[in-house]
């Protein structure tokens, strides 16, 4: 009796384990710790949105210049205004540097952000900087390739946005490169991105 | 009689001498509860939500409660709380209102807790004063001027953007 608990138990073990092992290595559902290829190989991906000014943009369209990238969105009260001011100091900054790559801006709020609130927001930054926006499944697709966590939080009348204020760089390819953190050091990012630039062959 | 008239005008200069210091200070008291340097910042075009920040100290013996207030470019304005959690960024609603305990004095500012202006109607620039209130639950309605600062400065009056602001990052 008692030896067939202990094999139950040890059977229930060794299951949990399993199943946490594919959660862990990526195989889960969500997978947002970094799934089973290292980071480099985990994050990017092929996407499609459309662009503050009505264009189409795929992964393809962005091809050939290495890219900083963000998830935000406009009624985003700190973490967007001061990345995109950041961005827009970097790209002065960078000076002939900042035409060898591209900045883009992506929103995880498909129900706010049409392209025309993209285009009036990105009016107060650089013109460089793309904003792209989509349908809830556009968005959930890019989030998902890019391992950027979003989170819709309700408030007394509306909602909020929790979501990944990184910064990915990615290479000419559109393979991960490296980050910028949130606020991370003027000079610091200014010369990540010069290095990120001198990849291009 | 003119000795009073005297004394009647010194004590009402010494009083308006004190308006202007404490308007000056920008500080502003009401019961327990003390608000300082009141700030906001200017938003993006299309933005329509801004964060307001201040200090608030209570200088009495009761905990009292920071509840609601008001922004006059705004509908409504809500409590927050938003923090950092490895990478990303966490902002939730506080119901009931902050919380001020006897003797402590709360910053709200960027990163951090914020009266949170919703539904901005009027977008304003840096420089400009911006009239409000903020609630409480004892102290009661409290007026105050919020001076805006330059789209994303981390203190009042600070520059914009994150370069080189923070000394305690270098």
């Amino acid at each position: 009796m008692l030896k067939w608990i202990r094999t139950i138990a040890w059977v229930m073990v060794a299951a949990i384990a399993g199943a946490m092992a594919w959660v862990i290595l990526g195989g889960g559902p969500g997978g947002f710790s970094g799934g089973r290829a290292p980071l480099s190989a985990a994050v990017g991906g092929p996407f499609e949105l459309s662009s503050h000014d009505g264009k189409r943009i795929s992964e393809q369209t962005l091809k050939g210049k290495p890219f900083a990238i963000f998830f935000g969105f406009t009624y985003c009260p700190d973490v967007c205004p001061t990345s995109l001011l950041d961005m827009s100091n970097q790209i002065k900054e960078l000076g002939a540097d900042a035409q060898k790559m591209r900045f883009v801006f992506v929103s995880v709020d498909h129900e706010r952000d049409t392209p025309d609130q993209l285009k009036l927001y990105l009016s107060s930054f650089d013109p460089a900087i793309i904003g792209l926006t989509g349908t809830a499944a556009e968005i959930a697709d890019i989030t998902r390739k890019y391992r950027v966590l979003y989170e819709k939080v309700q408030t007394k009348d509306g909602y909020t946005i929790n979501h990944t204020a990184t910064v990915y760089l990615m290479d000419a390819d559109g393979k991960f490169s490296g980050t910028l953190a949130y606020q991370e050091d003027a000079k610091t990012a200014v010369e990540k991105l010069r290095r990120l630039v001198r990849t291009v062959k | 009689m003119f000795r009073r008239t005297i004394l009647v005008s010194a004590i009402a200069l010494s009083s308006l001498t004190q308006l202007t210091t404490a308007s000056l200070a920008e500080t502003l008291a009401k019961g327990s509860i003390k608000v300082e340097t009141a700030w906001s910042r200017e938003t993006p075009n299309g933005a329509r939500v801004a964060g307001g920040f201040m200090k608030i100290t209570n200088t009495g013996t009761e905990a009292d409660r920071l509840v609601g207030g008001s922004f006059v470019n705004a509908k409504r304005v809500e409590i927050h709380e938003m923090a950092m959690e490895g990478g990303n960024m966490k902002m939730r609603e506080l119901p009931d209102g902050l919380e001020i305990k006897p003797g402590q004095t709360v910053e709200l500012k960027p990163g951090s807790y914020h009266v949170m202006f919703m539904e901005l109607e009027k977008h304003a620039k840096n420089g400009d004063s911006v009239k409000g209130t903020l609630v409480f639950a004892k102290a009661g309605t409290i007026e105050v001027t919020y001076k805006i600062a330059p789209l994303g400065a981390m203190a009042p009056g600070g520059k914009a953007g994150s370069g080189g602001h923070h000394g305690m990052k270098h």
